[in-house]
């Protein structure tokens, strides 16, 4: 009996432990690592920064820690600008991707009950296949002599090409075909459950459809808005993929910022900096987003 | 009630289908295009796949990148399913909210922020960058995605199950082997498939974590895309889309076929 109490204690223990525990060393210490790096200075090395941390010189430690590489983030205007220009950037894709998305998740929602998984799948596939390969695929759409100005040209729409890529429209064009699914899930979700009968119960009233819509459908449909933009916004404020390959060099973005820092000027400490500059803007949505998804996985039946 | 379908709906969802799927028409059309040209049909062909065999760096590349898919995909889904138990059997433990907190995180966390910390912590540790580093970065990506799925499984079964197993006196251990697991099969199936194709299609993390010998498939696709579209890699790109399409097509016709004998069973 007391084997198998311990057997059960120690399988108890090991499930949240294991997990728990990689996710402390390959999550949670690197985190601290960027925090502490951020705070040192450059040096010309390898690794291309001096530690600041050397075990058991805990005056050291604080001794070398200091702000300069946040000074500079506040001193050169680039940083402000990337960090702001993403925040608008993402926003206005967020805005768009409501207003591409919602219609489509309405329309899935409407759909007869025996389509609907199929729809659904449709809106996941694309989610599945590389990232890279879908941006990829908007250069040869979007570029000078690319399909779009072929097909605007043959049409008869247009007699010069079309500069579209490397423009920051390009990039509103990328995020909103690389998120729509993480939009159109949750929104899906939500309007999947709605009680149709109230729509007809304010239509029989005699109000109008559009009234019904923002009194109805918008606030029942709240959750799945609040989910789809926040996983949308989030991610597409750190985005480097689609400003770099799709947005030209006046696309300021924070993600692309970092990287630049990283791999081409080799500024470890800035990078880090611009990390924790990145995480900064981003930690109240991320909050935001982990309780509104922890309540929606444990209200669920 | 039949819920009706406007002509509003359906113009919505033609476009937004169009919208999802023409990019990637185009891209597989024009792999099998003769001329170098990517944007100019000059015939059909299948030389560019003959092209990308003969191409020893892409493939080098495409075998590195399954290699790590397989592994981190394996370990994710191990670790992922302990997680999603943890955090669905397990109740109040000691910095639970902590835990859900690193599990939500690094699936909405810009990826240039994770890759980043990776690195500076392996550099740290002071192991070498390379395949075992990009395998690691990868688990811990997608680790929480797995978990999301497994528990979502486990917030819908019938516990009823797993208590009647214990009340005949089956230890814990095997009421999981012999209940448990088997009904939350088909969503670790799922999480796997995610993990895998998550991890086969990373550019930011595996950069970041790469080292000499592991260039992976995306990071090979990504320097050749900086220097022109190339015929090579629409070729390369519709193959990686036929493997996700069968992978996808496979998972969801086996979790319909679980739920289908479920249902067979509750009758």
């Amino acid at each position: 009996m007391t084997g198998r109490t311990l057997t059960r204690r120690l399988t108890e223990g090991l499930v949240p432990a294991v997990p728990y525990l990689w996710l402390g060393v390959l999550f949670l210490v690197p985190f601290l690592i960027v925090l502490k790096i951020s705070l040192s200075d450059p040096a010309v090395a390898q690794p291309p920064y001096r530690p600041v941390f050397e075990w058991g010189d805990i005056a050291g430690f604080f001794g070398g820690l200091d702000l300069e590489n946040f000074e500079l983030l506040t001193q050169d205007d680039l940083y402000l600008t990337a960090t702001l220009s993403s925040v608008r950037i993402a926003a206005v894709s967020t805005l768009l991707l409501l207003l591409v998305g919602f219609p489509v998740a309405y329309g899935m929602a409407r759909a007869p009950e025996r389509y609907r998984s199929l729809l659904v799948a449709l809106v996941i596939l694309p989610f599945w296949t590389s990232f890279l390969i879908r941006i990829y695929a908007w250069v040869a759409i979007l570029k000078p002599e690319g399909f779009l100005t072929q097909a605007l040209m043959g049409l008869g729409l247009i007699s010069e090409p079309i500069e579209i890529l490397n423009t920051e429209t390009a990039v509103y064009i990328g995020i909103v075909y690389a998120y729509l699914p993480f939009m159109v899930l949750p929104l899906y979700a939500t309007l999947e459950k709605m009680d149709d009968t109230l729509l007809e119960a304010a239509l029989d009233l005699g109000s109008p459809p559009w009234r019904s819509f923002w009194t109805i459908t918008v606030p029942l449909a709240m959750p799945g808005i609040v989910a789809g933009s926040l996983l949308c916004f989030i991610p597409a404020v750190g985005e480097f993929v689609i400003p770099d390959l799709l947005g030209g060099s006046e696309t300021l973005m924070i993600g692309r910022q970092l990287w630049s820092e990283f791999f081409s000027n080799r500024d470890w400490p800035l990078a880090s900096s611009v990390a924790i500059l990145l995480l900064i803007v981003l930690v109240v949505p991320i909050v935001i987003y982990r309780d509104v998804e922890a309540r929606r996985v444990e209200t669920r039946p | 009630m039949t819920r009706r379908l406007s002509l509003f709906n359906v113009t919505a969802l033609v476009l937004g289908f169009a919208f999802l799927y023409l990019p990637i028409l185009l891209l597989v059309v024009y792999s099998f295009n003769a001329s170098r040209l990517v944007t100019v049909w000059g015939g059909f062909s299948t030389q560019w796949y003959g092209a990308l065999f003969r191409n020893q760096a892409l493939m080098e590349a495409a075998w590195v990148t399954l290699r790590i898919a397989l592994l981190s995909a394996s370990l994710a889904t191990v670790l992922g399913t302990l997680a999603a138990l943890a955090l669905t059997r397990y109740g109040r433990f000691p910095g639970r909210t902590l835990f859900t907190g690193m599990v939500y995180a690094p699936m909405v966390m810009p990826e240039v922020i994770t890759g980043l910390s990776l690195l500076l912590f392996f550099v740290a540790i002071d192991l070498d960058r390379g395949f075992w580093t990009i395998t690691l970065a990868h688990t811990t990506l997608t680790l929480c995605f797995v978990t999301v799925v497994v528990q979502s499984r486990l917030m819908t079964f019938d516990r009823s199950l797993e208590e009647a197993a214990m009340d005949l006196g089956a230890p814990p251990l095997r009421t999981f082997f012999s209940v448990t697991l088997p009904l939350i099969a088909p969503s670790i199936v799922a999480g796997f498939l995610l993990a895998f194709t998550l991890s086969l299609d990373d550019l930011v993390i595996a950069s970041f974590n790469t080292g000499p010998g592991a260039t992976t498939l995306p990071i090979r696709i990504y320097s050749q895309v900086r220097l022109g579209l190339s015929p090579e890699v629409n070729a390369a790109s519709t193959i990686l889309i036929g493997i996700v399409t069968l992978g996808v097509v496979s998972a969801t016709l086996l979790s319909k076929r679980s739920v289908l004998r479920s249902r067979r069973n509750a009758h």
